[in-house]
């Protein structure tokens, strides 16, 4: 009796500190985040309070000229680089992606899918410099081949990001396809649909939703990266004026210019104001992936 | 279980390499003490130096050869850019910040920059370097600085081959790229929508080497050694030497600043002293900066 009751108790004790531990655990996560936020919001804030910039001025103009007199801290170009960067990106992988997806479901043999699966973890885990540097070995002289210039360009850019991101966009829309139902396939096979017609009529519409999660996580990837653009894209100060032309993203100016600036003077302070775009624009799609992600389920 | 055993296993494993590692270093330390006794003065304790890439090669040797002289001193350096070296050493997290520019340059707030003392370590001559394909061996000036700001856009405008000019820049806050524009463009402004920006000297190597009709400016600690591959241009028909610099021909060139806050401890006197010394000026020369002793 009395070894019964010490059981139950440490058994109790056990799960209670286990619990104590795992929520901790998550406040620590929340908290982390939300001082980050914070810090980045303080730090993002005092090129309008402190530097006097107007906001206008900042997401406005394309006037980027730190090291003028006056200085001017318009980041449109970086606004624009950023954003054409990564859709330009999307465009290419997220047709790609899906048709993957579609193919490690319904049509490679298991064997194959076997195979794939492990090929495109590893894609995902291959760090961004390796991306970077193959794209500035392999596809900078290519496209100064083919399009003149010096190579270094906005397509480049979109090339190695759409590498990188592919993989991530395949295996949420390939989970997404496999979590529809066999029934759905099953019940267009029976009113006489084609493989085809039973794929694109019912299983992608179907999976929509899970596709929709897949390309935004792939867009918000893209948005945040920074290594392999830089070394790609040739980071120059200006719009670009076609895919061969040479930009700059935000990511790429932060990560050229923050080790350089001084804390506190309003260089760094628009610095810290792009971090801030930065945050804003990955909090917007996070919101799209809540939107569009959880709705229904199968 | 046995995992259990095993990781138990590891644990200790890990424990006594660790405690044989201290023990060693222990020795070690007793043991450079006993080898040193003739030397008058001697350093402990630990320094930090942080910043300039430029200068982050020299100091590592430095550190290497002064910690090496007295043992009983550990210092560490680490790179991150001139402005992380201002910022540590404002702060207090490094003893020494090093920078390409002195600290009133980059600091805005100036009771903060009265703190902070700037110490001249080493010159550091830069060169202008183009790809292989140009068969330019001199420029002038004016002609850099009309290739820059955008006006000369053709290779066959300064004696070269009909090529376009492709410029690689370094980044607005880069140091390298401060001193380009004090010494060498002026009051003449970079066009920056021209060309591409490579964020590193390395990188800018690896531009300029593989672009046809590509131009930038680098170290000249880049240009040693093995990096010799890359095509360096005369300016105004000066080689960058340190004749040339002394005698004011070649004027691409720059200060690199170690940076202490308030009245430096002595061992990071003695550090910034060695660095500047007789003693240390040939390894200086070696590794292609300019040493203080030539310089004065």
């Amino acid at each position: 009796m009395q070894q019964m009751h010490t059981k139950r108790r440490n058994r109790w004790l056990e799960e209670y500190i286990g619990r104590t531990f795992a929520v901790i655990c998550g406040w620590l996560i929340v908290l982390i985040t939300v001082t980050m936020i914070i810090f980045l919001a303080v730090k993002g804030i005092q090129s309008f309070t402190d530097s006097g910039l107007s906001l206008s001025d900042m997401l406005l103009s394309a006037q980027w000229d730190p090291n003028g007199t006056p200085p001017k801290y318009g980041a449109l170009i970086f606004i624009v680089g950023s954003m054409l960067v990564s859709l330009g990106a999307l465009l290419i992988s997220a047709p790609i992606a899906l048709a993957l997806a579609i193919f490690m479901n319904f049509i490679a043999p298991k064997w194959f899918v076997s195979l794939l699966k492990p090929v495109l973890e590893l894609l995902v885990g291959i760090p961004s410099v390796v991306y970077g540097w193959l794209g500035v070995t392999i596809l900078v002289p290519l496209m100064r081949e083919w399009f003149g210039g010096s190579g270094f360009s906005l397509l480049a850019g979109i090339i190695v990001l759409s590498m990188m991101i592919l993989p991530t966009i395949t295996s949420i829309a390939a989970d997404a396809l496999a979590n529809v139902p066999m029934a759905y396939m099953e019940a267009s096979y029976g009113l006489g649909s084609t493989r085809w017609q039973a794929i694109s009529r019912v299983i992608v519409p179907a999976a929509k939703a899970g596709i929709a999660t897949g390309v935004v996580f792939g867009l918000a990837r893209a948005f945040g990266e920074a290594l392999a653009v830089q070394m790609v894209i040739g980071n120059t100060i200006k719009l670009p004026s076609g895919l061969d032309s040479p930009t700059a993203t935000l990511t790429s100016v932060l990560t050229m210019d923050m080790a350089n600036t001084i804390n506190g003077t309003p260089w760094n302070n628009a610095l810290w104001t792009l971090a801030l775009i930065l945050l804003l624009i990955s909090f917007f799609f996070i919101a799209v992936i809540r939107l569009v992600g959880p709705r229904k389920e199968g | 279980m046995w995992s259990k055993r095993v990781k138990l296993g590891l644990a200790a494993l890990l424990m006594t390499g660790v405690l044989a590692g201290c023990g060693q270093t222990e020795n070690n330390n007793a043991g450079g003490n006993e080898e040193t006794p003739k030397k008058e003065e001697t350093y402990s304790g630990t320094i930090a130096l942080a910043g300039s890439t430029a200068l982050q090669p020299l100091a590592e040797e430095a550190a290497n050869a002064f910690m090496e002289k007295y043992p009983d001193v550990s210092i560490t350096v680490q790179g991150g850019g001139s402005g992380t070296g201002v910022n540590q050493v404002a702060a207090g997290a490094v003893q020494i910040g090093n920078s390409d520019v002195p600290a009133a340059e980059k600091l805005d707030d100036k009771s903060k920059a009265s703190e902070l003392v700037d110490h001249k370590v080493a010159g550091i001559a830069f060169a202008i370097v183009v790809n292989d394909d140009v068969n330019v061996d001199n420029l002038t000036t004016k002609q850099i600085q009309d290739i820059f700001n955008g006006k000369i856009k053709n290779w066959k405008e300064v004696g070269g081959p009909d090529e376009a000019i492709h410029v690689i820049n370094r980044p607005a806050s880069s140091g390298t790229r401060a001193a380009f524009e004090k010494t060498i463009m002026k009051d003449v402004k970079i066009n920056d929508s021209i060309g591409t920006v490579q964020d590193s000297n390395g990188a800018v190597e690896q531009a300029i080497s593989s672009t046809p009709g590509a131009v930038s400016y680098v170290a000249m600690s880049y240009l040693i050694g093995e990096k010799k591959n890359l095509k360096t241009v005369k300016i105004d028909g000066a080689e960058p030497t340190v004749e040339n610099i002394r005698t004011e021909k070649y004027p691409f060139w720059s200060y690199e600043y170690m940076i202490t806050k308030g009245e430096a401890k002595e061992e990071v006197r003695a550090f910034i002293d060695f660095v500047k010394s007789e003693e240390f000026a040939p390894t200086v020369k070696k590794m292609g900066y300019i040493p203080m002793t030539e310089l004065e």
